[in-house]
């Protein structure tokens, strides 16, 4: 009953895509990635570290025959390093596709919206198929859409918080108005946050430090997993309303004396 | 005694003497890297894998090598 969910002209059978970053090691991070289902993942291209072990790289440990890598843009702060990253990181993996992220402040780390939406107009000339990290704002969705990025996707809090979708009503609003698809990207928490997220209506969620530092990360993978599919189910069920009053679920007539 | 002959480049934000003559792909087996999981920026400029073994290093050139790692 549920639609199949497209990014650009491909399908995947999760709506959960995953990071790679912040697991205590490598084994954790691919049992975990696992048990999420994902097919989609991220990963970060940084410099090799030429005084440490020659085997640090995530493709040793991910197979981009099973996950289809996402290179982001992270760490970058201006419009003109997230497009040399952006560079970097297609010719790294051969591929199109990129979440281009480009934060605004370091406290914060919300995004640079301004600079999302110019990088975003250049590297979709240039081929990239742009997954767009941005704020709950409608105004910068509209505009990112408009550049041409294949999703476009708010935060539901800032990056690494768990504090879970803290504007549902503008999460909804978002994905109201646009066609492409919304994945919320950063602050899910826990599996409810998850759950919540998704029954707003959104396509897919995307996370990474809720699994990596959960105390048994294989089994967040898995909570989330079922989290994303309830949470769907949820949305797709329609939710009866919600009433600051209580209202008997069994007959109030045919009672005894 | 012989020295070997040696030209200075920044590799990765440090300067490292490489040996004289090396091509892009010299340097990568002298790092010991495996080309096809490494990208090469030279001076600015990411370079195609195609062009490892006609590209040499000079002094003074300024090399990024990059690769993916875990991130969110």
């Amino acid at each position: 009953m549920d639609t199949p969910f497209q990014i650009a002209d491909r399908e995947f059978s999760s709506r959960l895509i995953v990071g790679t970053g912040k697991y205590k090691d490598n084994r954790t991070m691919v049992d975990a990635i696992r048990a999420t289902g994902a097919e989609m993942v991220t990963v970060a291209v940084r410099r090799v570290d030429l005084d440490r072990t020659k085997e640090e790289g995530v493709l040793y440990h991910l197979d981009p025959e099973e996950f289809l890598l996402l290179p982001n843009t992270a760490g970058c702060y201006t419009a003109e390093d997230a497009i040399r990253y952006a560079r970097l990181a297609r010719a790294a993996g051969f591929t199109e596709w990129l979440k281009l992220e480009i934060i605004g402040d370091q406290e914060t780390l919300l995004p640079d919206t301004h600079a999302t939406i110019e990088a975003a107009k250049i590297l979709v000339d240039e081929g990239f198929k742009v997954m767009a990290y941005t704020n709950d704002d409608l105004i910068a969705a509209l505009r990112l859409e408009d550049a041409g990025c294949v999703a476009v996707m708010p935060l539901a809090s800032p990056i690494g918080s768990g504090l879970g979708v803290v504007n549902p009503y503008y999460i909804r609003e978002i994905k109201r108005r646009l066609k492409v698809p919304i994945i919320v990207d950063a602050g899910v928490g826990t599996a409810s946050d998850a759950c919540v997220t998704m029954e707003q209506g959104v396509d897919g969620v995307l996370m990474n430090t809720a699994i990596a530092v959960a105390q048994d990360p294989v089994a967040m993978g898995e909570s989330m997993r079922l989290a994303i599919q309830a949470g769907r189910l949820a949305y797709l069920a329609g939710r009866m309303p919600s009433r600051e009053i209580a209202v008997p679920s069994s007959p109030t007539v045919g009672m005894v004396d | 005694m012989r020295t070997t002959p040696a030209v200075e480049v920044r590799i990765n934000g440090k300067d490292r003497e490489i040996p004289t003559g090396l091509s892009v792909s010299g340097l990568l087996e002298w790092l010991e890297l495996n080309p096809a999981l490494v990208v090469v920026e030279l001076n600015r400029e990411i370079l195609d894998r195609d062009r490892y073994q006609e590209i040499h290093l000079a002094e003074k050139d300024v090399l990024e090598l990059v690769h993916f790692v875990g991130g969110g």
